[in-house]
C-alpha cells in the first residue's frame, strides 16, 4: 500500500464529496434535525390525558371522586357526557382517550359501607399510552379507595393510623425520568449509522454505474488504497457529524456527559469505521445505487433504529430476534454511549462493547476489501 | 397518445423487473419492516428484571418479596448484599431496579412506626423506568394496606371484642375496559401504520430515483428527442410505481390478517381508496424530489431529509398528543398523519366515512395540489 496512491484516491473522494453541495448540506443537516425532533417533539411520556366523564350519580360523593382525577396532572376533563354514546363518538374521532362512568348506585354503595365500582373506557389502540393511562387511572381510584378506607376505619376503631409502608423510589443515571436524556445519546449513535449508510452505500455503486470504475480499476490503485481513501472522507464528514450532533445534545440540550470524553471519542471512531466499512461492503456488491440505498436502509438504519435498544427495550422482544440483536453493531453502541452518557462507567464495564465493535470493523473491513478483489479479477 | 404512455410503462415496468436484486427489493423491505414491527418492537413492559436487597430477613421481609414476584411483572435476578453489588447491578444493566428493604423493617412496621422500602430504579429509558416505578409503587401500596387493614382489624378487636372478626368498609375499584385493543398489544398498534409508512417510502424513493436516473446516465435526453410529451412522460413514470404502492398495501394487508391477526374492523375498499388517495401526495412528492436533484446521491438524500419528518411527525411511533402545542399544529401541515389515522381508524376502530371523512378531505386536497405544483414543475424542468 502507498501512501501516496491513498491520499490521491482521498483528495478525488473528498472533492466529489464537497462538489455536490446539496448532499453534503443534507448530510450536515440530518443530525441536527434528528436531534432537535427527538430532543423537543418526540416524546412517549404521557400526560393531560382528555378525559371524558359520565356521572350518573351526580352526588358529592361522586364529585369527590371526580376531584381526584381532575387533580392529578395526568388527567384533563374534557367535559361531561349524558350518555355512553358521547364518550364512544368522542373516542372514535380521538378527542378524548378515556372515559370515566360512574354508576347510578355509587354513593349509595360506598355510603352504607359496601364496594363500589366506577367504569373505565379507554382506547387501547396505542397500547403503549393505554397502558401507562390504565396504571394512572387505576392508582387515582385505588389512592381514594384507600385514603376513603382509612377514614371509615380509623372512625370507628376510634384510632388514626397511617399507611404502615410507603414506597420511597428513587431514579438513578436519569432522575427527572426526562426522556431526552436517554433519546439523545442513542440518538447519536443512530444517526452515525444512517449517515455512515447514506454516505458509503451509493460510492463504489456509483462508479460502477457511471462507468467510471473502469477507469479506476485500470490505475495502479489496489482495492485497499480505494477503500481506504474513500473511506477517509467519509470519516472526515462522519466526524463533523458526530461533533455537531455532541455538541447539539450538551450544550443545546444538557444532556450531561459522565464518563470519558476520550472513551467517547474511541467508541465513536470505531463504530464509524465499522459502519462506513459495511456502506462500502454494500456499495460494492449492489452495483446500482437504487438497490445499495435499499440494502443500506434496511441493514443499517432499520435495525439501528428497531434492534438497538435505541427507544423500544430488547428485554421486552421475544427470543429469537434478542438474538439477531447481538449481531446489530448499534445495539453495542447504544449501550457505549447510554453507559457513557448517563451511567458515567469506563472500560472495565464496556469493555465487551468495544471489543465486539473493533472485531466487527476489522471483519468488515477484510471482507470489503476481499470484495473489491473479486471485482477486479 | 395512451399508446406511448403504455410504451413508457412497459419500459419502465421491465428496466424495474429486469434485475433479480431489484425485484426483490421492491417487495423485502416492506416484508423485514413489518416483521421487525410486528414482532420485535414492544414497548410493553413485563416481567422486569430486579435485584433484591434484603437487610431484614424477617417473614415480613419475604412477604413483601413474595408479593412481588406474585405479581408476574417482576424477576427477582440477584440478590446483592452489598452497596458495591448495587452499583455493579446497576451499571451492568443486568436489573432494571433494585428493591432495598431497610433493617429492622418488621420492627418498625409492627410497632406501626411508618417505615420505607426504597426501590432504586434505573432511569436511563424513561419509559421503562416510569412504567417500573408505578408497578413497583403499587406493588408496595396494595402491601401496605393489607398490613394496615390486619392492623386495624386486631385494634377493633381488642377495643371492642364483640365486634365483627372482619369489619366491613367500602373498597372502590375501577373497572377497566379497553377498546379496540383489549389485550394491549403494541403490534396492533404499529402494524397498520406499517401499510402507511411503507406506501410513501418505496413510492415517493422509487418515482423520484426513475427519473434522476435517466438524468445522471444521460438518457433523459434521449427520451426528449422521442415524440413522448412531457405528461406521457410523466405518468408513465409514476403508474408502474403507484401500482408497486397498491401491490404493496395488499401484501402488507394480507400478512397483517394472516400471520399478525390484526383485526380489520373497517372496509378494505375504502382502505384501498384512501391508499389510492395517499399515492397522489406521496408520488407528487417524488417527482417534486425528481425535479431539485440532479444526481441519485441528491435524490436519496432529499428524500430521507423529507420523509424522516413526516415519519416522526405522523404519529405512527410517537403519540401526536405528546407533542408540545406547537408541533402539533405542524403535524396538520403532514399529509402522512392523516393517512395513519385513516389507517388506525380502519383497522382498530372500525369507523366509516362518516368519521374519517375530514382525514380524507385533507389528502385530496393535498394530493390535488402536491401533484399539480409537481407536475408544472416537472414540465417546466423538461422544457
Amino acid at each position: 500500500m502507498s501512501y501516496r496512491r491513498l491520499h490521491a484516491v482521498f483528495v478525488k473522494e473528498l472533492h466529489h464529496i464537497t462538489r455536490d453541495s446539496l448532499s453534503l448540506g443534507m448530510a450536515l443537516a440530518v443530525p441536527v434535525m434528528m436531534l432537535l425532533l427527538y430532543g423537543y417533539a418526540l416524546s412517549l411520556d404521557v400526560d393531560r390525558v382528555p378525559t371524558l366523564v359520565y356521572d350518573q350519580d351526580n352526588t358529592q360523593a361522586s364529585r369527590d371522586l371526580i376531584r381526584q382525577f381532575q387533580g392529578s396532572k395526568y388527567f384533563t376533563i374534557e367535559g361531561f357526557a349524558g350518555d355512553y354514546a358521547a364518550i364512544e363518538r368522542g373516542i372514535d374521532r380521538n378527542d378524548i382517550l378515556m372515559g370515566v362512568v360512574i354508576p347510578r348506585d355509587y354513593s349509595r354503595k360506598v355510603g352504607s359501607g359496601r364496594d363500589a365500582s366506577v367504569q373505565i373506557l379507554l382506547d387501547g389502540s396505542d397500547s403503549n399510552t393505554a397502558s401507562i393511562v390504565l396504571g394512572y387511572a387505576e392508582s387515582v381510584v385505588r389512592g381514594y379507595s384507600v385514603t376513603l378506607r382509612a377514614d371509615m376505619m380509623n372512625r370507628r376503631a376510634g384510632d388514626r393510623a397511617v399507611p404502615p409502608v410507603d414506597a420511597r423510589l428513587r431514579v438513578w443515571y436519569n432522575s427527572s425520568l426526562e426522556s431526552k436524556n436517554y433519546v439523545v445519546p442513542g440518538l447519536i449513535a443512530v444517526i452515525l449509522q444512517i449517515i455512515a449508510a447514506l454516505l458509503t452505500s451509493l460510492t463504489i455503486a456509483r462508479e460502477w454505474e457511471m462507468g467510471t470504475m473502469e477507469q479506476l480499476l485500470s490505475t495502479p490503485l489496489r482495492p485497499t488504497e480505494i477503500v481506504l481513501g474513500k473511506m477517509m472522507a467519509y470519516f472526515l464528514v462522519g466526524l463533523v457529524d458526530a461533533l455537531v450532533a455532541l455538541l447539539v445534545g450538551l450544550f443545546v440540550f444538557g444532556v450531561p456527559l459522565r464518563g470519558s470524553i476520550v472513551l467517547l471519542a474511541v467508541s465513536i471512531c470505531t463504530f464509524l469505521f465499522g459502519a462506513l466499512c459495511w456502506g462500502i461492503f454494500i456499495s460494492a456488491a449492489a452495483r446500482t445505487q437504487l438497490v445499495a440505498y435499499q440494502m443500506g436502509l434496511l441493514s443499517s438504519f432499520l435495525p439501528a433504529f428497531l434492534l438497538s435498544g435505541f427507544v423500544y427495550a430488547i428485554e421486552t422482544m421475544p427470543a429469537v430476534i434478542r438474538a439477531i440483536t447481538y449481531v446489530v453493531p448499534a445495539r453495542y453502541v447504544v449501550t457505549l454511549m447510554k453507559g457513557i452518557f448517563l451511567k458515567g462507567v469506563g472500560l472495565n464495564v464496556l469493555w465487551g462493547q468495544l471489543g465486539f465493535l473493533a472485531l466487527y470493523a476489522l471483519l468488515v473491513f477484510f471482507f470489503t476489501t476481499r470484495k473489491m478483489n473479486q471485482k477486479v479479477v | 397518445m395512451w399508446e406511448r404512455i403504455a410504451v413508457i410503462l412497459r419500459k419502465e415496468l421491465i428496466q424495474a423487473l429486469r434485475e433479480p436484486r431489484m425485484r426483490v427489493f421492491l417487495f423485502l423491505p416492506p416484508m423485514i419492516q413489518l416483521l421487525i414491527f410486528g414482532f420485535a418492537v414492544n414497548l410493553d413492559v413485563d416481567h422486569t428484571k430486579i435485584a433484591w436487597m434484603d437487610m431484614d430477613r424477617t417473614p415480613l421481609s419475604r412477604d413483601l418479596r413474595a408479593r412481588f414476584e406474585g405479581s408476574g411483572r417482576f424477576d427477582v435476578v440477584a440478590t446483592p448484599s452489598s452497596e458495591e453489588e448495587v452499583q455493579r447491578v446497576l451499571d451492568g444493566g443486568d436489573a432494571q431496579a433494585v428493591v432495598r428493604v431497610l433493617p429492622q423493617f418488621e420492627r418498625d412496621v409492627l410497632r406501626g412506626r411508618p417505615t420505607e422500602v426504597q426501590v432504586l430504579i434505573d432511569g436511563t429509558n424513561s419509559n421503562t423506568a416510569s412504567l417500573v416505578s408505578g408497578y413497583a409503587s403499587e406493588v408496595i401500596a396494595a402491601f401496605s394496606q393489607s398490613v394496615q387493614a390486619g392492623q386495624q382489624n386486631v385494634r377493633v378487636l381488642t377495643r371492642s371484642p364483640g365486634s365483627p372478626a372482619n369489619m366491613r368498609a367500602p373498597q372502590i375499584d375501577g373497572r377497566t375496559r379497553v377498546w379496540f385493543n383489549p389485550d394491549l398489544y403494541s403490534r396492533n398498534y404499529f402494524v397498520p401504520g406499517v401499510i402507511a409508512n411503507i406506501i410513501m417510502i418505496v413510492t415517493m424513493m422509487l418515482t423520484a430515483l426513475a427519473i434522476v436516473r435517466e438524468k445522471e446516465i444521460g438518457t433523459m435526453e434521449q427520451l426528449m428527442v422521442t415524440p413522448i410529451r412531457p405528461l406521457e412522460l410523466m405518468l408513465g413514470k409514476t403508474l408502474p410505481f403507484a401500482l408497486v404502492g397498491i401491490l404493496d398495501v395488499a401484501l402488507i394487508t394480507t400478512v397483517a390478517l394472516l400471520v399478525f391477526h390484526i383485526p380489520l374492523r373497517g372496509s378494505l375498499l375504502l382502505l384501498f381508496a384512501c391508499a389510492v388517495l395517499f399515492l397522489m401526495t406521496s408520488l407528487g412528492a417524488g417527482l417534486f424530489l425528481s425535479t431539485i436533484s440532479q444526481t441519485q446521491q441528491q435524490a436519496m438524500m432529499a428524500n430521507f431529509f423529507f420523509t424522516t419528518p413526516a415519519f416522526m411527525l405522523s404519529g405512527f411511533a410517537f403519540p401526536i398528543r405528546n407533542m408540545p402545542v406547537v408541533v402539533q399544529w405542524l403535524t396538520y401541515l403532514n399529509p402522512l398523519r392523516y393517512f395513519i389515522d385513516i389507517v388506525r381508524g380502519l383497522f382498530l376502530k372500525g369507523v366509516g366515512a362518516s368519521v374519517l371523512w375530514p382525514q380524507m378531505a385533507a389528502l385530496t386536497v393535498y394530493g390535488v395540489v402536491v401533484l399539480g405544483l409537481s407536475a408544472m414543475r416537472f414540465h417546466k424542468t423538461l422544457d
